[in-house]
């Protein structure tokens, strides 16, 4: 007999509002700026689902996690089992909550965002995620099958390729260079958008699982794959070294005091805690007037972070109009909610310093939206005779980056003209051993693409190792 | 964690360690650099190589109590251990040249010290230039001195060893005389920058080790960023050695004293901090 379904979604009922903090007290601090779902928020959020016979926010989701699925266990309320759900296709549901692009994801094609607002799928995730905390098991592991597989770089990618491997049975190594794990989610995303501590579980449950983690181990340079294959008995090794490197305006002034690129302000306040200074010994320049550069979720937190490190202004220069820019729809709002001032259609001439030496002002020039470019965004045009200059003692550049350039030291791989690793849809590099994954193969992207990579990869190795053992 | 095996200090404020760090002293070479992080609150701080032992497993650096982060690790003794201790970093030092003149001022001597000693072990003609503000400030003398260099002359600012004056008065008559075809300075800025003029003027190439404020050390970050012909570059993976004659010398002082304040408010709260204690 055909399964029968009686669940009536809840179709009148307004979108579930998100535990935001009062914008004015959050400003202040690195506290959460979103507490999260109750249990009762999620319940009723996820009987807005329509359960659509054919789901488009899974197609939509660029690892296709079974979306009506989880949500039906939400009402169900077995968490456990929409925990269990998700983990199959998404093996960071906590962070990918917070940080996915949902609105040009799973809730861009949700059938309810057509007339109303779409079911909040990141919300859903984020809380199913946490619930790990209160109903999280340890996966099994089948028993061991003696390869040893090494993972250069803790960030998303590595940490999902370590985790399914050790899953599959495999000795697992991960190279990391800094002194702790985590990647991008702990030097770059802020903890008020992400808490160190749900990086940490991840980690945590990684070591739970059998990985190792070698800290302070700069491959390329402490090791190289050769090393890694001869000497250290590993069968395979995963590249996801990231694509960390930063890009500059090359405008004069950009080498003044004062002025930074997204990465160091960002890593002297996440990984060194330069916002505890002096308790802290890393020191961050406290702006009064900050200019940030960029309009992606990475100028987004630099433009947050200085209104919490005490700026009395904050502007946030983009050379495009608010409607281009990259940035997740949910950062735009929490800055401007905050107090960030969007500069729109101003691109920066040069920096100029003040008496001390320390930048003091920014000279812009006005642009106006041209033809569409490459990226089909409209190309950004200046505007001539409309320079203008703005004060400025903190500026953060945050305008992209490029390839770790420890890719190539790290193992003779195939590369492309930006230094990027060249990779199949598997991993595969042109070196037989070793697979690649994350940033370091797209250049920068996505969390959740940079862990479906790393899951790719994992498959194609368990693959390719266990045949040969077959042989 | 890294144990120290062995602490020995030079002068008041300068300190060499010796760390228990096998696979790092495998793959050391001259001119590279570790980044050492003393506990969970310290900063991240850059010292080059000063020797290395692939055999006993062991990695030396030297260093001088600048600020916070140096002054907690001056405490540490024999036995005692570093929180995290990341390298090799940076690339190794490469000369060209057959007759070398290698500068190195205070510090910098550390630094100078595993160069000279990899151009003489190189067979190369090494003349080794000491310079310190005083006697007392002047390490590693005997090291250099016992190897077999062409030349070795000492100046300090006061005239309390060697010749009175600064490093560029013997890196002139090395010019002159034609004893050299390229020169190595590392040390202060305003050192680098004369010895890279004075080289400028008798057409000597010459390269120097920069040591701007760094992070993370592996390119992440652009806090090391140089300016070296008209080019943006990162003396973490780019260098630390660069071409001296195309550095912008004033844009790497100003940047080198981005947090002078923050430096002082750090270290006036650790004495505060000790005081408590006490």
């Amino acid at each position: 007999m055909p399964e029968v379904k009686t669940y009536r979604p809840n179709i009148g009922a307004p979108r579930t509002p998100a535990n935001e903090e009062p914008a004015a007290e959050r400003a202040r601090d690195f506290r959460p700026v979103d507490t999260g779902y109750t249990k009762a928020d999620a319940v009723a959020e996820a009987n807005r689902c329509l359960d659509c016979k054919k789901p488009f926010c899974m197609e939509g989701c660029p690892v296709g996690v079974h979306i009506p699925q989880f949500i039906e266990k939400i009402r169900e309320e077995d968490w456990a089992g929409a925990l269990e759900t998700i983990k199959g296709d998404n093996l960071l549901p906590s962070v990918c909550g917070r940080v996915c692009p949902q609105e040009s994801q799973c809730e861009g094609k949700c059938i309810l965002g057509r007339k109303g607002d779409p079911v909040a799928i990141g919300q859903l995730e984020r809380f199913v995620g946490d619930m790990a905390d209160e109903v999280g098991k340890a996966p099994e592991c089948k028993p061991s099958n003696g390869h040893k597989v090494a993972v250069v770089g803790s960030g998303p990618s590595g940490i999902a390729c370590a985790g399914e491997l050790a899953r599959e049975g495999f000795d697992v190594t991960v190279f990391e260079a800094f002194f702790t794990g985590g990647g991008v989610l702990t030097y770059g995303i802020p903890e008020f958008r992400l808490p160190k501590a749900i990086v940490k579980r991840e980690i945590d449950g990684l070591e739970q699982l059998g990985v190792h983690f070698e800290y302070n181990s700069v491959a390329g340079r402490l090791f190289d794959a050769d090393e890694l294959f001869n000497e250290m008995g590993f069968d395979a090794l995963y590249l996801a070294v990231g694509a960390g490197l930063p890009r500059f305006l090359h405008v004069p002034g950009e080498n003044l005091p004062g002025v930074y690129c997204a990465n160091e302000y960002l890593t002297r306040t996440n990984l060194m805690h330069a916002y505890q200074f002096p308790e802290y010994d890393t020191p961050i320049k406290h702006g009064r007037d900050v200019v940030v550069f960029g309009g992606g979720n990475v100028a987004m937190d630099a433009a947050r972070t200085a209104l919490r490190l005490g700026a009395e202004s904050v502007t946030l220069a983009y050379r495009r109009t608010e409607a281009e820019m990259p940035a997740r729809l949910a950062e735009i709002h929490h800055a401007k909610e905050e107090g960030v001032k969007i500069l729109e259609l101003a691109s920066p001439l040069r920096f100029l310093p003040g008496p001390d030496g320390f930048v003091s002002t920014i000279e812009l020039q006005r642009m106006e939206l041209g033809e569409p470019d490459a990226s089909g965004r409209r190309r950004p045009v200046p505007v001539q005779g409309s320079e203008f200059a703005i004060p400025c003692d903190v500026a953060v550049t945050a305008i992209g980056t490029r390839a770790n350039p420890f890719a190539k030291l790290c193992a003779d791989v195939e590369l492309n003209r930006w230094g990027l690793i060249e990779a199949d849809e598997d991993g595969r590099t042109s070196n037989p051993r070793v697979w690649a994954g994350g940033d370091i193969v797209t250049g920068a992207a996505t969390v959740i693409l940079a862990m479906g990579a790393g899951k790719k990869a994992a498959a194609s190795i368990a693959k390719t190792l266990l045949a040969e053992d077959a042989e | 964690m890294f144990q120290i095996l062995e602490k020995e200090q030079y002068s008041e404020k300068v300190f060499k360690f010796r760390i228990h760090a096998p696979q790092m002293a495998k793959k050391a070479h001259a001119g590279q650099f570790l980044m050492v992080r003393p506990d969970d609150t310290g900063e991240r701080v850059p010292f080059t190589f000063a020797n290395w032992n692939p055999e006993e497993g062991w990695i030396e650096f030297i260093f001088m109590v600048v600020g916070k982060t140096t002054e907690c690790l001056s405490k540490l003794n024999e036995g005692d251990y570093i929180k995290d201790v990341t390298g090799p970093l940076g690339c190794p030092t490469e000369i060209t040249g057959d007759r070398v003149a290698v500068v190195g001022g205070g510090v910098g001597l550390a630094i100078a010290y595993p160069v000279a000693r990899m151009l003489c072990e190189q067979g190369k003609q090494v003349s080794v230039i000491m310079g310190a503000r005083t006697k007392d400030l002047l390490i590693l003398f005997e090291q250099f001195a016992a190897l077999p260099l062409e030349n070795l002359f000492i100046t300090t600012d006061d005239g309390s060893m060697g010749e009175k004056g600064v490093v560029t008065l013997p890196l002139a008559r090395l010019c002159e005389t034609d004893a050299i075809d390229q020169a190595f300075v590392v040390g202060p800025v305003p050192m680098m920058k004369f010895s890279t003029r004075t080289c400028r003027e008798h057409k000597i190439p010459i390269i120097a080790s920069l040591n701007p404020i760094m992070v993370d050390g592996t390119g992440m970050c652009g806090c090391c960023r140089v300016e070296v012909g008209g080019e943006t570059m990162f003396a973490c993976v780019d260098g630390p050695d660069f071409n001296a004659d195309l550095v912008d010398w004033d844009d790497l002082a100003h940047r080198q004293a981005t947090y002078r304040t923050e430096e002082a408010a750090s270290i006036k709260h650790y004495e505060e901090d000790c005081a408590c204690q006490k």
